[in-house]
């Protein structure tokens, strides 16, 4: 009885200190987390592009009244929307800045999950969106819903024409000149290269379709601020002929084997294949640093030197091209309990050296003209590709803002893939009314 | 026949302090009860309630009421019967297979005379290992460009793609749905096994049945109840498959379950309205699969004793 009461009486103490070693933990821990001296800390949710810089600027950002903690999203663009909107429809407090994805900006202000931008921040976005302002247009465009600013633009991405300038000139394409899909497909197809797409049912294909719709003149919807009414274009010229090009990718010798599957990083591959003439490619900014860090290890500086960009490539002869616009916006959440710190953090964080830093040192590109020539002047990048991405973002295509975006492109896709079976006859005309029957609630997505 | 029965229900004549044990115990497990009755119903209520309205969470301003719209829409949608579809595909092939090759197993278990514990343990390890994590070792398994299955499968191209198209979609998901849980249906058939007598299954030896005799008259009519749970549990789990999906195909090439519709329209859409809906109809779903497997295995019990 004895030596068990002792056994018990060891085990309880042994427990007891455990526990007292989790409380003595805990408390720490939540210490840390008010900032030791009181201080509050702003959490700020970021995508995982340039978190040391974002690291960087969390650290140089905080003042003596507030710090600021950087909280890591999930890597694909619709994880990053579930996992924000989760904290954001329970009115979290915690959630006190984070970067957006720019589709998501509309949706998130018309669910009243963001603060609004006011002041002359806000008046230089909006003077912006005119054409007026410091932000390049189609970045200003981003965060704008019902004419008021939601967030702050941080980097803005765009797609050009990535090309192996043999491949255009062995085609006696002149790419100095604005070129279109169907020269492209063409000059590829006749010269053993390739036309690197993304069509794999994801975003990016819809980011695919919203340039050539909009490259032709169209739209897949507008009228979107009238939410579930919003008129459903799709079914029209354009819309036809950004079918007639995917099918003419799909249907020519220029399609990549994996075309319905591509993304991003699938075509990469096929710039520099060690047979064949090499691509035509539209991707991101990213491609350039991507190449260039190759150099040396599986690249010579003569096929680095072969590596050509410009502009999206036209949907209609002579009418100019609308390169997608994507990058990262930062907004400041609704329910944050330090609304007027973290507006202030998130203007630092926006500042016009740290867009120089994403810019330089990952390859992230600034949001306004003044970063732009700073990262310009810096020698980091060619003069023209430079000039090539400001053009490209200031004269894009956003998609569409509605605060319904994810059946808009959730519809599209349904309808749109796989690009093998896209019909100018009948695919437009089948996804408009699809996209009308869901956006009524008519229909399952 | 009623005479023994009459004196045990008089029993309970029960005495003041009795009742008043009774009353406690009443008292202090109605905390438990109210506690259950708000965990349990109030999210079924709350979904019945949220179905009947047009409601996306990122438009709460349009919020409006729809009446039994969503359901209307669901039940006349071909998106919803094409996956529900799929969800009997899966249920059906997964519990049958897992049936067959975990009675297997489950004999295995039983007879097995060296490294019992060994032998059992390496059973049920698949049924340790998560779903998500099972699903990606198979989907790396799977895959054309570093998987082992197209190399190992003769009559399958190397550069086969096994996620590229509806069936071969589908069969890779149940593969890996049936590895993942053999083992439980195995675990389940294991204790009926364990309930056969041997007594009778050494008369029927004595008598002169041949194996196939013993295991047909003797084992499986006296393992009916367990059949009917392990094929119960693994029919209702298999209906609401939802893991493997997400991670191998992200439901594309329309290997897409009910549950996982369910999501997208909840989740990813944030269309709480039709999310809802979708959820009661799936959970009236799981009653019918419920109740006509208990219906087809009362019938096998009336059958079979007519025979006997």
């Amino acid at each position: 009885m004895r030596s068990t009461n002792g056994l018990w009486g060891r085990r309880s103490r042994r427990r007891r200190r455990a526990a007292l070693a989790a409380v003595a933990a805990l408390a720490a821990g939540s210490l840390t987390a008010c900032g030791g001296s009181g201080k509050p800390v702003l959490n700020w949710y970021v995508n995982p592009d340039g978190v040391d810089t974002f690291q960087k600027y969390a650290k140089s950002c905080s003042t003596d009244q507030y710090e600021l903690s950087v909280q890591l999203l999930p890597n694909g663009a619709t994880d990053q929307r579930t996992q924000l909107a989760r904290r954001l429809a329970a009115e979290d407090s915690s959630t006190d800045l984070m970067n957006l994805d720019p589709v998501f900006v509309a949706e998130f202000a018309n669910a009243g999950w963001l603060q609004q931008v006011e002041g002359d921040l806000a008046d230089s976005i909006t003077a912006s969106v005119q054409g007026d302002g410091d932000y390049l247009k189609g970045a200003a465009e981003t965060v704008t819903w019902d004419d008021k600013v939601y967030a702050i633009p941080l980097w803005a991405n765009t797609q050009v024409l990535w090309y192996r300038k043999s491949l255009a000139q062995a085609a006696g394409l002149d790419m100095s000149q604005p070129v279109t899909w169907d020269q492209v497909i063409q000059a590829a197809a006749d010269n053993g290269g390739t036309v690197g797409v993304q069509a794999n049912k994801y975003e990016a294909y819809v980011v695919w379709i919203n340039a050539l719709v909009q490259g032709a003149g169209g739209d897949i919807v507008s009228d979107t601020e009238a939410g579930r009414d919003a008129k459903v274009d799709i079914d029209s010229d354009a819309g036809r002929k950004a079918a007639e090009i995917i099918k003419e990718l799909a249907d020519s010798k220029a399609a990549q084997p994996d075309l319905t599957v591509s993304n991003e990083g699938t075509s990469l591959g096929q710039m520099f294949p060690k047979d064949g003439a090499g691509e035509f490619m539209v991707n991101w900014t990213f491609v350039y640093k991507n190449y260039e860090g190759l150099v040396g290890d599986s690249l010579t500086d003569q096929q680095f030197a072969d590596l050509g960009w410009a502009r999206y490539p036209q949907t209609v002869a002579g009418e100019a091209s609308k390169p997608p616009v994507g990058g990262i916006d930062i907004g400041v959440g609704a329910y944050s309990k330090h609304p007027d710190f973290a507006m202030e953090a998130a203007r630092c964080i926006t500042s016009e050296q740290a867009q120089v830093d994403l810019a330089l040192d990952n390859g992230l590109m600034p949001s306004t003209n003044a970063a732009y020539d700073k990262v310009s002047a810096s020698g980091d990048y060619p003069a023209d590709l430079i000039e090539l991405f400001r053009t490209s973002v200031d004269e894009g295509g956003p998609r569409p803002k509605s605060a319904f975006y994810a059946m808009i492109s959730g519809a599209i896709q349904a309808k749109w893939h796989s690009p093998t079976s896209v019909s100018p006859g009948s695919t437009p005309k089948d996804s408009a009314t699809y996209l009308k029957d869901v956006l009524e609630g008519k229909s399952l997505l | 026949m009623t005479a023994p029965v009459k004196p045990a229900k008089a029993k309970p004549v029960a005495s003041d302090r009795a009742r008043a044990e009774t009353r406690l115990g009443q008292k202090l497990v109605a905390p438990a009860i109210v506690l259950m009755l708000l965990v349990t119903a109030f999210p079924m209520l709350r979904a019945l309630y949220l179905s009947t309205f047009d409601y996306a969470l990122t438009a709460p301003d349009d919020r409006s009421f729809v009446g039994l719209s969503n359901y209307l829409t669901a039940l006349t949608d071909p998106l919803f019967w094409q996956t529900t579809g799929v969800t009997v595909l899966y249920m059906v092939v997964t519990v049958a297979v897992e049936l067959v090759i975990g009675f297997i197993f489950a004999m295995v278990m039983h007879r097995v005379i060296f490294a019992r514990g060994v032998i059992r343990t390496s059973i049920l390890i698949p049924y340790g290992i998560i779903t998500v994590v099972s699903g990606f070792a198979w989907q790396f398994a799977f895959s054309f460009q570093n998987g082992f299955v197209n190399g190992w499968l003769p009559f399958v191209g190397d550069d086969f793609n096994w996620f590229g198209q509806t069936g071969s979609a589908v069969v890779a998901i149940m593969v890996s749905e049936i590895w993942k849980t053999t083992p439980f249906m195995s675990l389940l058939l294991l204790a009926g096994l364990a309930q056969v007598s041997e007594d009778m299954i050494e008369a029927a030896k004595v008598d002169g049945a041949t194996w196939t005799q013993r295991l047909t008259k003797v084992i499986l009519p006296n393992m009916r109840a367990a059949i009917m749970v392990a094929v119960l549990f693994r029919a209702l789990d298999a209906y609401r498959i939802f893991d493997n999906i997400f991670v191998m195909t992200a439901g594309a090439v329309k290997t897409e379950s009910i549950s996982f519709l369910t999501y997208r329209q909840t989740i990813e859409q944030f269309q709480l309205g039709m999310g809802s809906a979708l959820s009661v109809l799936l959970f009236l779903s799981v009653l019918v699969v419920a109740f006509a497997i208990v219906k087809l295995f009362r019938v096998d019990l009336a059958q079979a004793r007519q025979e006997s």
